[in-house]
């Protein structure tokens, strides 16, 4: 509908394809030297964001980046930051979508769940987040790139957004540890399904 | 040196084109020899084409060291497909530093309205180096030149819209070289242009080349560069922006006969370990790597300098033959790391090396 706004997170994040190490001391990852990526999910959820201007089903897309001036975070594959927003804002949430179609005030969002699809009709306003089936995000073609460095970037403190001067309330979870799982030790082979079952019960797996 | 932003992203999009589009379907082009269209379509809709061309008339007014990031990553994939890409560069150039506005708007134009083609027709069979050894004629003849001579090896010979074509206008052999040539733009579609076969070479096999012979071709008087007289310095001009981009290319086949070697040495196994823990395959590895990080430099050095306004053929010829001889160096050393396997088609290798011989051509 003329007149939907999109914001979307994006967060740049140890690229997908590094392989992650804990860092001396366990208290993190490693993060000097490594790899650092936009998001692919945040991507995919800009796509779409685009993809909705695009036909006109939305009026404007905003993306936006919290954090330091490398807006760095490390992603820890918790999947709880669009349902923490959603909580707080009160808001729907349509969380997996692989597809997502604007209906007038309402928002149809298919998820990809474990048992297959599902389909959520949700109020406006509402917050998604993006499954990898989404859609395939576009190449940054050359003149875009160059277009792109010429759009507005505003950097807002977030102080503005907090209103009464009140800092945000300390994180309230504290890692204690990391470590990386054993190396994985050797295999057997059995000959057959009850061998394979005498295995499993000699060595108190069952 | 620190990329900037707009560049990092310019080098990643070519890298993803570069990964999922060209080295696909490279070896088959290879095999067939065919002109790989789709691909450079898609370059084109990529706006990794015709970078150079001025933003008045569509382009992106790119600089050589842009053109040198593109170039690489896009030699990373296939050779021949760069080299079809970089040829349109080529022909540009003399427009691009030399030609008016009503020429840029016509010819350079026309390229950022829909992917086309053009050459650089310069070289003949009995002139390649010596430039100056030309013989095609062009004759003023009332409003227009009458070109009559033959051309050789020109890249895109069969595919483009439009040739630069380099004559001498001069007929006294004592004239200088400085003064003996005119730079003219000829539509490929002119009366009396007799297109020859498409050359079967060693390598980049699928890059089209062609022996082009001009009977009575008429040129009007509009389509020349600058005036008579003219051409030598602009098509010198051209090679100072235009050879950091082929030294890039030689680097960036470089790259990928290190990584194809970096790879199967890890998981090839003789004598009980990763053929990479005998020394000879570690050291023979480190320098390939030396290698294309030199080369690298070297062009780098060359690009920028020409962009920041400086004279840069002392720089660009070093570039140009440094990269051509260690592409040709890596590439062979990358088909001996993979021993038996590297000699086979099945394998990457041995399409570098036959890609990489042109380069110190």
């Amino acid at each position: 509908m003329a007149g939907l706004r999109v914001l979307v997170g994006v967060k740049r994040v140890i690229d997908y394809a590094v392989k992650v190490r804990v860092a001396a001391g366990g208290g993190g990852v490693q993060t000097q030297g490594v790899k650092h990526s936009l998001n692919p999910f945040c991507e995919i959820a800009l796509e779409e964001g685009v993809r909705l201007r695009e036909r006109g089903a939305a009026a404007e897309v905003v993306a936006v980046s919290v954090g330091t001036r490398v807006c760095q975070a490390i992603d820890d594959d918790c999947n709880q930051t669009g349902q923490l927003l959603a909580a707080m804002l009160d808001w729907p949430q349509g969380t997996f979508a692989s597809r997502v179609e604007p209906e007038g005030e309402w928002v149809r969002v298919q998820r990809e769940v474990d048992g297959g699809l599902e389909t959520l009709r949700l109020r406006l306003p509402a917050v998604l987040t993006a499954d990898l089936r989404l859609n395939e995000p576009r190449y940054a073609t050359l003149p875009n790139i160059m277009k792109a460095k010429k759009k507005p970037l505003e950097v807002v403190a977030a102080s503005e957004f907090l209103g009464g001067g009140s800092p945000p309330a300390p994180p309230r979870l504290r890692v204690l540890k990391l470590e990386e799982p054993p190396p994985r030790g050797g295999g057997q082979r059995v000959d057959d399904v009850p061998a394979l079952l005498e295995r499993l019960r000699a060595s108190g797996c069952i | 040196i620190e990329l900037t932003d707009e560049q990092k992203e310019f080098q990643a999009t070519a890298r993803k084109f570069a990964v999922e589009e060209i080295i696909p379907v490279a070896a088959q082009y290879d095999k067939t020899g065919e002109y790989p269209l789709p691909l450079i379509k898609r370059a084109w809709e990529l706006g990794l084409m015709n970078s150079h061309i001025p933003e008045s008339c569509g382009g992106l007014g790119l600089g050589s060291f842009e053109a040198c990031l593109i170039t690489e990553e896009l030699a990373y994939g296939c050779t021949g497909v760069q080299t079809a890409i970089e040829a349109n560069s080529l022909g540009q150039m003399p427009v691009i530093i030399a030609g008016n506005e009503h020429q840029q708007k016509k010819y350079l134009g026309r390229m950022t309205e829909e992917p086309m083609m053009c050459a650089y027709c310069v070289t003949e069979p009995g002139a390649g180096s010596d430039v100056a050894g030309i013989k095609t004629k062009a004759e003023k003849k009332g409003d227009e030149y009458v070109i009559n001579g033959q051309k050789m090896w020109i890249t895109n010979g069969g595919k483009a819209n439009w040739y630069f074509l380099l004559a001498r206008t001069n007929p006294d052999p004592k004239a200088p070289a400085s003064k003996a040539f005119t730079g003219f733009i000829v539509e490929a579609d002119s009366p009396g242009i007799q297109i020859g076969r498409k050359e079967m070479n060693m390598g980049q096999r699928c890059s089209d080349t062609r022996g082009i012979v001009f009977e009575d071709v008429r040129v009007p008087k509009e389509n020349v560069l600058i005036t008579e007289g003219a051409g030598f310095k602009i098509a010198m001009g051209a090679f100072d922006k235009t050879r950091p981009p082929v030294a890039a290319g030689a680097v960036g086949l470089a790259k990928r006969a290190l990584d194809e070697a970096t790879r199967y040495a890890l998981e090839r196994k003789t004598f009980g370990k990763p053929i990479v823990e005998h020394q000879a395959v570690s050291f023979l590895l480190a320098e390939m790597a030396m290698k294309v990080e030199l080369a690298r430099m070297a062009y780098q050095r060359a690009a920028w300098e020409v962009d920041a306004g400086r004279r840069n053929t002392y720089y660009a010829s070093i570039a140009k033959a440094f990269a051509g001889d260690i592409a040709n160096q890596v590439a062979t050393d990358a088909v001996q790391i993979f021993g038996g396997n590297g000699f086979n088609t099945e394998y990457p290798v041995e399409k570098l090396m036959r890609d990489a011989k042109i380069f110190q051509v």
